[in-house]
This record gives C-alpha cells, sequence and structure tokens, in this order.
C-alpha cells in the first residue's frame, strides 16, 4: 500500500491520543474514586461504556465496507457474533467445575442435553491464545470465503445486501438449534472469570473497559491507514463507479474482498469484547434486524467518514439505553423516524450536519451514478 | 270396536318375536351374571352379551363401564343415578323405575381394566350390526385395531349383512385381520391376500409380526409379497403427500413473495415493510371479524373471509400509496437508502400495532367452510384451508397477471418501467402510475396477510418472518418475471419439504438459505432474468 496522504496531521495525532488518553485513563480513574466523592463514576457505567466502544467498533467495521467501498452489508452482526460465541465458548470454559452441574469438561448446557463428550470444534477453546485466533479467524474466514463467491460473480448493491441478510438469518436459524452445541435458544451465560479475573469485579470491568478503548482507537488506526492509502482512494472510486474503476485495470473483487474480510474481523474483535462486558451471547445477535440496526448508526453519525460512524453508534446507543429504560414503547417509533429522517433528510448524518453549521466546504456527496446501484 | 283392536293388538306383540322371547331371557341372565362378584364369570357374561348381538345390552355395558352399574341388598342388578343424597335406581335393560335408595342399599359393581377392554370389545362387535353406518365404520376400524378372536364370528355375521361399500370393505380388512391371527391355513392365506390391497400402517405391522412369527414358508411367502406391494403404495402416497405439503408451502410463499415482485421485481424498490404490509392485512382480517360478530347475525359470520379480502386490499394498498408518495419518491435510485428506510417504516409499523391492538397474538378462526379437511388413503390428512389457500394464490397469480397484461394501467405500468422518460414524454402520468404500481404491490400483500391469517398467529412480528423468505423468492426466481417468482415459490416450497425429513425443519430451511446464496453466485439476476446487454446488469 503506497501512502497517498498522511494519516494525520501534527495536530490530528494530537487530538486523537488526547480524546484517547481522556477515555482509556481519565474514564477508570473516575470510576476508582471512592464512591463518596461527587465525581466518582458510577460501576454500572463502566461496562456500559465499554458496550459503546464495542459498538463503535462494529459501527467502525461496517462504515469501511458501507460508506468506503459501497458494499451495505447487512450481515455484520453475524460476524460480531461469531466473535462473540468464540469469546464466550473461552468463558464457558473457564467456569470448570463451578457450574450447576459440575462438570470439569462439559457446560451446563450439554450436560442438561446428556451431551457425553465434548464436540470436536469446542477442543482448544480452554486456551485463551487459541480463543482469540479463532475470534478473528471464524469471522474472518467466513467473510473470506462469502466475500470470495459474491464479488468474483459480480453480485453488487442491494442483491449482496440481501444475501448477506440471507447469510445473518441462515446462522441465526442454526444457532437456535440445540443440536448445533453452542447452548441454542439460551447461547452462553453464566459466566465466571475471565484469564483467572473475576468478571463480576469492578477492577477487571474496568480492565475491560480500557481493552474495547485501545481495541477501537487501534480500529481507528487501521481503518484510517486503509482509507487514507492508495486502496482507500480505490475503494472510493470503485464505490461510485465501479465500471469505470474495472475499465481501467483496476482488480475491483481483490479491493473488495480484502475491505470486507478486514471489516469483518474488526466485527468479530468487537463481539469478542462485547461478550464478557454484557455476560451472555445468544442467537438473538444474529437477527437480521440487529445487522440492519448498525446500518442506521452508521448513517446517524455519517457515513463514509470515519468518525461519523463512531459518533453514530455511541449517539443512537445512548439514545436507545436512555429510552428503552424510560420509555419503552417509543424506542422502536424513534428508530424507525431515525432511518426515515436520516436517509431522507440528513444523507450526511450528524457531521454532515455539523459541517453544513460550520460552513466549511466538505466533499461533496456520493452522488449516485445513474444505473450504478437503482438499475433493476 | 276400540276394545277389540286393543285386543287384537295385544295379541300380536305377544305372539311377534316369539323367537324373541327367548333371546330376551337370555339377555336378562347374561346382565344378572354381572352382578357376580367373580371377575372371570363377569367377563365371561360381558363376551357372551357381545357374541349375542343384541343392541339392548348397549346402554348396559355403557353404565358398566361408566360405573354406574349397582346391585342391591337383594343381588338386583340396577342403574343408579344420583339424586340429591339419594340415587334413582332403573332397570339397566328397559330403563324402568325402579324407586330410590340411599347409597349404603347399594353396592357398585366393580371393574378392573381386563373388564373395561373385554367391555370395549363387545361394544365394538355389538355396534357392527346396529348403530348408524358411521358408528358401524368406527367399531369396524375398532375391531382391526384390537382383533379378538371371539368376535370373529360377529365380525362374520357384520360383514354377510353389510351394505354400505366403505363399511363392508373395513368390516373385509378387520375379518382377514382376526383370520389371519386365528384361523384355517387356506383362511390364512386367503387374508394375506385381502390384507395386501390395504395402505394401513397398523395392518403393515400386524403382517409384519405374523411373517416372523409363521414358520409356514408358503404363508410367509404370501405376506412377504403383501407387504412388498403394500410398502410401494405407502411409498408412494408419502411422495405424494410431501409434494402436496411443498406445494402448499410454496403457494404460502408465493402469496408472501407476489407483492414484492411487483415493488422490488418491477420498480426496483427495496421495500423492507413489505413484511408489515402482510402483517396489515392480517390484522384488517381481525377487525373484519370481529366487526361481524359484534353488528352481523352469526349465521353471516362465515362470509366474513370474503369481505377481508378486499378490506385488506385497499387498506394496506392506501397505506402503500402513502408510502410512496410520503418516502419512498424522494429515493428512486438509491436503493440502499430505500431499503433503510422503509426498515425505518416496518419498525414504526409493528409498534403502531403492537401499541393499538397489545403485543400478545390476536386470535382469528377459521370460517366452518374451512375447517376440517379430508383422509386419504394411508393416514394422510389434507386440510380444507391449504387448498383454499392454494386456490387464492393461483386466482391472485392469475388476475394480477391479467391486470399487468390486459389493461391499460398495466399497460403504462410497464411502459414507465422500460422507459420512464418516453412514457412520460407520451403523456403516461408516471408519478401516478408509480404511486398505483406500489400500492397495488402492497394491496396484494395484505391479501396474503388475510390468507396467512388462517394459518398462523396474527401478532405484531407476523411480517418479520416471511419477509427474508420473500426476498428470496424473488431473487431466486428473477427478478421482474411473475413466472419466475411462482417457479421460485414451488421450488423452494418442494425442496424445503423434501428436506425436512432428512434433515429437520430448521436445518432443512437453512440448507435451503444456503443453497440460494450460492446459486445467486451462479445467477446472480435469477432463475428467469431478463436480458439486458447493459454492462452494469
Amino acid at each position: 500500500m503506497r501512502r497517498t496522504d498522511t494519516m494525520f496531521t501534527p495536530r490530528g495525532w494530537l487530538w486523537f491520543l488526547a480524546v484517547g488518553a481522556v477515555l482509556a485513563i481519565g474514564v477508570p480513574l473516575l470510576n476508582a474514586l471512592p464512591a463518596s466523592s461527587a465525581l466518582q463514576l458510577p460501576d454500572y457505567l463502566v461496562p456500559l461504556l465499554g458496550k459503546y466502544a464495542c459498538y463503535a467498533l462494529l459501527a467502525l467495521a461496517l462504515d469501511l465496507v458501507w460508506g468506503y467501498a459501497g458494499i451495505l452489508s447487512l450481515g455484520h452482526g453475524a460476524f460480531f457474533a461469531l466473535g462473540g460465541y468464540a469469546m464466550g465458548m473461552y468463558l464457558m470454559r473457564q467456569i470448570g467445575t463451578r457450574g450447576v452441574y459440575r462438570d470439569p469438561i462439559l457446560p451446563d448446557f450439554m450436560v442438561f442435553l446428556n451431551w457425553k463428550q465434548l464436540p470436536w470444534y469446542w477442543y482448544g477453546f480452554d486456551h485463551f491464545a487459541f480463543a482469540m485466533v479463532m475470534v478473528v479467524l471464524v469471522p474472518g474466514v467466513l467473510a473470506f470465503v462469502f466475500g470470495w463467491f459474491a464479488f468474483r460473480s459480480r453480485v453488487t448493491g442491494v442483491y449482496l445486501s440481501i444475501i448477506t441478510q440471507a447469510l445473518t438469518y441462515a446462522l441465526w436459524l442454526a444457532f437456535f438449534r440445540n443440536d448445533m452445541g453452542f447452548g441454542g435458544n439460551n447461547g452462553l451465560t453464566d459466566f465466571k472469570d475471565v484469564l483467572g479475573f473475576d468478571l463480576h469485579a469492578p477492577a477487571t470491568r474496568r480492565g475491560l473497559y480500557v481493552a474495547s478503548v485501545i481495541a477501537l482507537g487501534l480500529g481507528y488506526l487501521a481503518c484510517r491507514f486503509i482509507t487514507r492509502s492508495k486502496l482507500g482512494r480505490l475503494l472510493l472510486a470503485l464505490r461510485d463507479a465501479e465500471s469505470r474503476v474495472r475499465f481501467l485495470g483496476y482488480s475491483v473483487d481483490y479491493a473488495k474482498l480484502f475491505t470486507f474480510t478486514a471489516s469483518a474481523v474488526l466485527a468479530g474483535i468487537a463481539g469478542a469484547l462485547y461478550v464478557p462486558q454484557v455476560g451472555i451471547i445468544n442467537p438473538s445477535e444474529f437477527s437480521p434486524g440487529n445487522s440492519i440496526e448498525i446500518a442506521i448508526w452508521v448513517a446517524v453519525g455519517g457515513r463514509g467518514t470515519l468518525l461519523g460512524a463512531l459518533i453514530g453508534a455511541v449517539v443512537v446507543n445512548f439514545a436507545k439505553t436512555w429510552l428503552t429504560g424510560s420509555m419503552p414503547e417509543a424506542w422502536l417509533f424513534v428508530l424507525g423516524a431515525l432511518f426515515i429522517l436520516v436517509t431522507l433528510a440528513f444523507p450526511q448524518g450528524i457531521l454532515g450536519l455539523a459541517g453544513k453549521l460550520r460552513l466549511r466546504p466538505r466533499p461533496p456527496p456520493p452522488a449516485p451514478v445513474p444505473g450504478e446501484e437503482g438499475a433493476p | 270396536m276400540t276394545r277389540f283392536l286393543h285386543v287384537l293388538l295385544l295379541a300380536l306383540l305377544a305372539l311377534a318375536p316369539l323367537s324373541g322371547a327367548a333371546r330376551a331371557a337370555d339377555l336378562k341372565d347374561l346382565v344378572g351374571q354381572l352382578a357376580s362378584d367373580d371377575f372371570d364369570s363377569k367377563i365371561a357374561a360381558i363376551r357372551a352379551l357381545g357374541a349375542l348381538g343384541d343392541g339392548r345390552a348397549v346402554p348396559v355395558l355403557k353404565a358398566l363401564e361408566d360405573g354406574a352399574l349397582y346391585t342391591t341388598t337383594d343381588h338386583k342388578l340396577v342403574v343408579a343415578e344420583p339424586d340429591d343424597d339419594k340415587y334413582k335406581l332403573y332397570d339397566p335393560v328397559d330403563r324402568a323405575a325402579l324407586g330410590e335408595a340411599t347409597d349404603d342399599a347399594i353396592d357398585k359393581v366393580r371393574v378392573n381394566n381386563r373388564m373395561r377392554s373385554e367391555i370395549d370389545a363387545a361394544l365394538g362387535s355389538l355396534t357392527l350390526v346396529g348403530g348408524r353406518p358411521q358408528d358401524r365404520l368406527a367399531a369396524a376400524q375398532e375391531a382391526l385395531k384390537h382383533p379378538l378372536a371371539e368376535r370373529n364370528d360377529a365380525l362374520q355375521k357384520a360383514y354377510a349383512a353389510e351394505h354400505d361399500p366403505q363399511v363392508k370393505a373395513a368390516l373385509g380388512l378387520a375379518l382377514a385381520a382376526a383370520r389371519l391371527r386365528a384361523g384355517t391355513r387356506e383362511q390364512r392365506l386367503a387374508a394375506v391376500n385381502t390384507l395386501a390391497s390395504s395402505t394401513d400402517p397398523q395392518i403393515r405391522s400386524l403382517l409384519i409380526d405374523q411373517r416372523d412369527a409363521s414358520d409356514d414358508p408358503e404363508i410367509k411367502h404370501a405376506i412377504d409379497t403383501a407387504l412388498g406391494s403394500i410398502n410401494g403404495r405407502l411409498r408412494l402416497i408419502g411422495v405424494a403427500v410431501t409434494f402436496f405439503e411443498g406445494i402448499s408451502l410454496g403457494s404460502i410463499l408465493l402469496l408472501a413473495a407476489i407483492g414484492l415482485a411487483i415493488t422490488f421485481g418491477v420498480m426496483g424498490v427495496i421495500n423492507m415493510a413489505h413484511g408489515e404490509m402482510i402483517m396489515l392485512g392480517a390484522y384488517t382480517t381481525f377487525v373484519v371479524q370481529q366487526l361481524f360478530r359484534a353488528f352481523l347475525p352469526p349465521q353471516w359470520f362465515d362470509a366474513y373471509l370474503v369481505a377481508a379480502v378486499p378490506a385488506a386490499f385497499l387498506v394496506t394498498g392506501a397505506i402503500g400509496v402513502a408510502l410512496e408518495r410520503g418516502i419512498i419518491r424522494f429515493l428512486y435510485g438509491r436503493s440502499l437508502e430505500t431499503l433503510l428506510a422503509t426498515w425505518g417504516v416496518s419498525l414504526m409499523l409493528q409498534q403502531l400495532v403492537r401499541t393499538i391492538f397489545g403485543a400478545p397474538n390476536k386470535e382469528v378462526s377459521n370460517p366452518s367452510w374451512m375447517t376440517g379437511g379430508f383422509e386419504l388413503i394411508g393416514g394422510a390428512t389434507i386440510t380444507w384451508n391449504r387448498i383454499a389457500i392454494l386456490v387464492f394464490c393461483f386466482v391472485v397469480l392469475g388476475v394480477l397477471a391479467l391486470v399487468l397484461r390486459r389493461t391499460t394501467f398495466g399497460l403504462h405500468m410497464r411502459a414507465v418501467t422500460q422507459n420512464r422518460e418516453m412514457s412520460a414524454a407520451m403523456g403516461i402520468r408516471t408519478a401516478a402510475v408509480d404511486a398505483l404500481t406500489f400500492g397495488l404491490g402492497s394491496g396484494i400483500a395484505g391479501m396474503a396477510g388475510v390468507a396467512l391469517s388462517q394459518i398462523g398467529n396474527v401478532s405484531p412480528n407476523l411480517g418479520t418472518i416471511y419477509i427474508v423468505d420473500s426476498f428470496m423468492v424473488v431473487v431466486f426466481g428473477g427478478v421482474g418475471s411473475l413466472f419466475g417468482t411462482l417457479a421460485g415459490a414451488m421450488t423452494l416450497g418442494i425442496v424445503n419439504k423434501l428436506l425436512e425429513p432428512v434433515a429437520g425443519a430448521v436445518l432443512g430451511k437453512v440448507v435451503v438459505l444456503v443453497a440460494i446464496i450460492l446459486f445467486i453466485q451462479k445467477r446472480p439476476r435469477g432463475l428467469f432474468a431478463l436480458k439486458g446487454r447493459a454492462a452494469e446488469s
């Protein structure tokens, strides 16, 4: 990848490091203050913020393929969930004899279902390193194989969206089955500790939060690196006029395949960090609705801008946490209205709006080339 | 004169059933024997009553089974019915009133399980002769299920006397089954030949048992031949049933997808709220049903479904037009944005319905002409509502094809799809055509909702079940081709049902989804793609 552009200006680096330091150091410090202090951050907020960080990483992953390469994947929830399941399997094996049935090898649900031995695909998940490799490998390989077939046969636009949705739908149905060996409807839960640290201890939660923020920061740098490289330029070009790029002699398929796979890996990592913080992973993460919701985070923040994806994920999920708590009926109305409003009125999202308000000239919106997407 | 007539009548009554008098005596004796304390003699009496073939024994045996038969202190058998703290006593055979008694003056005739099965068998052979045709048929089937050697004579008598062909065939099978168990060698061979014409799974297992128990090579061979022909027929029926189930599932998929074939296939609009149009159609059906219940006489109730079809079409069609005018028209050419916006609409519609009607499922009842079904040979049942949906789906498809091909609106629609600018230049109001086309697609989805309300739950999530399937059907069949949609729906339905016994329902579905994903790689424009020469398509 030849550089065409520096990643950040010096001032940009300063901003990045400053925000990163506030999030990664400031928040845990505030949480560690004695409870009597007015500035103390309550314990329950730490995993919540960690959850937002995971969502932001997931949004970043989708923005990379959708905002830059123009591939609207409606299956990113599946990559997220697969990473989560890989982590969940490790955490399940860590429970050991502390489960309800006290079986040293088999997780509770397998004992309950009368399984006699561990299925082969559970082997190795008692090692943290192996599980981490799987977190990257499983979503990555799935995305690579899927993308290899899809991009090579030039499935584009809405067709690709629909078959990615079918992919997550198929996985959703499959993971509901008890025979799959992933806990069926209930999924994996009741985790006790990670790497020997108690998951319910505030210190472990701070650690997981910091890990999520660092992963988010590294993910942001990686995406920034990709989008600022020559490959990034190519992605923008093929988003706006794929055929033209093809005719100019670029190998569009490999560019897309690389981006799609990288994005799936990021989503998997986000899922792996998400699971220990919320304490459960179940098939509902695969539901097609979840995957579409990720798209709205990106759209609200402003697609095609990495920062926008981060902001969108945090803003929408904050609204969700707040509204599902105070007015549960209203949340779906608000979410639905967000979908409509953002697509109709603010296609550039929050960042686009902010840019307009500051009257700073921004790059023109990704104008659809006639016949590029909409041709039946 | 009247006096003379009375005398004559009495004389006739006394003379006519001379033989009957002897039977009546037997009956009374046997019924009296039921009062015995010994279970074996009670069982002997029950068997004898069954073999006697006198219909008057039926209420006695029923009373015995229900525990309403008592003995009095002077060892008389009575039927006792509780009446406040006393019992009213009746004669068990002719139900003449015999006064009252307290509960310590009478003693219940005890019944054990062995007696119960004997009572059932005896009742079975008694109803074989008397009773209405459907009772006789049930009795014949019962005799087939629990063959008893004692009943062979009763069966044979009933078989000889039977006129109803259906009952006679059932009796023939029961008789053959009984003879196969206990009969002479010739009778057994003849019985095997009779049984070979059946498709009843229990006859099959009876034959297998008898083959394993028999030493006679000729009988073994005859049974093997019979089993071969039964198995062949059963397999054929199994295939036919699976095929029908597949077509039935296909018709449901087709109904769910036809509307999408218009909005997505013809207009190119990714309408994620399509499932919610189906859901709204189902809720319209529910409302129409409640209106019929509340305001119309009950005999009109069966017609509610007929009224619900146009109602659902109008309601969802109107919502579709509003949706097109309000949102979708601003997004033409930006399909990914359309997808997100209509997804938002679908979320709001779901929540709206949940707010108005509540989250639990609503009960939509089948009208009487759609309940039940008919039984095929071999025990498979086909329900009327499946057939009604099958017919309805083809009617909808046919009418839609006519609208597209034979009406001015259809002509305009096709023209706008092919070349919007040229159509506009020719004076077609393209905006109106867009709105009406979207309304038509949504309205058809609403009609699908009417049909789906008859076979599944009506809940706010109804649409989400069908949305992925509908897209799969349209994409698999080929976008823009009604015939492709038909072929796609039927293929998916049949393949799903063929896979179900092999892989289980859920895994079968997963396999189908994966197969479609792979298929789209091979033919990105579906089975029946419209051919074009543009670089993009």
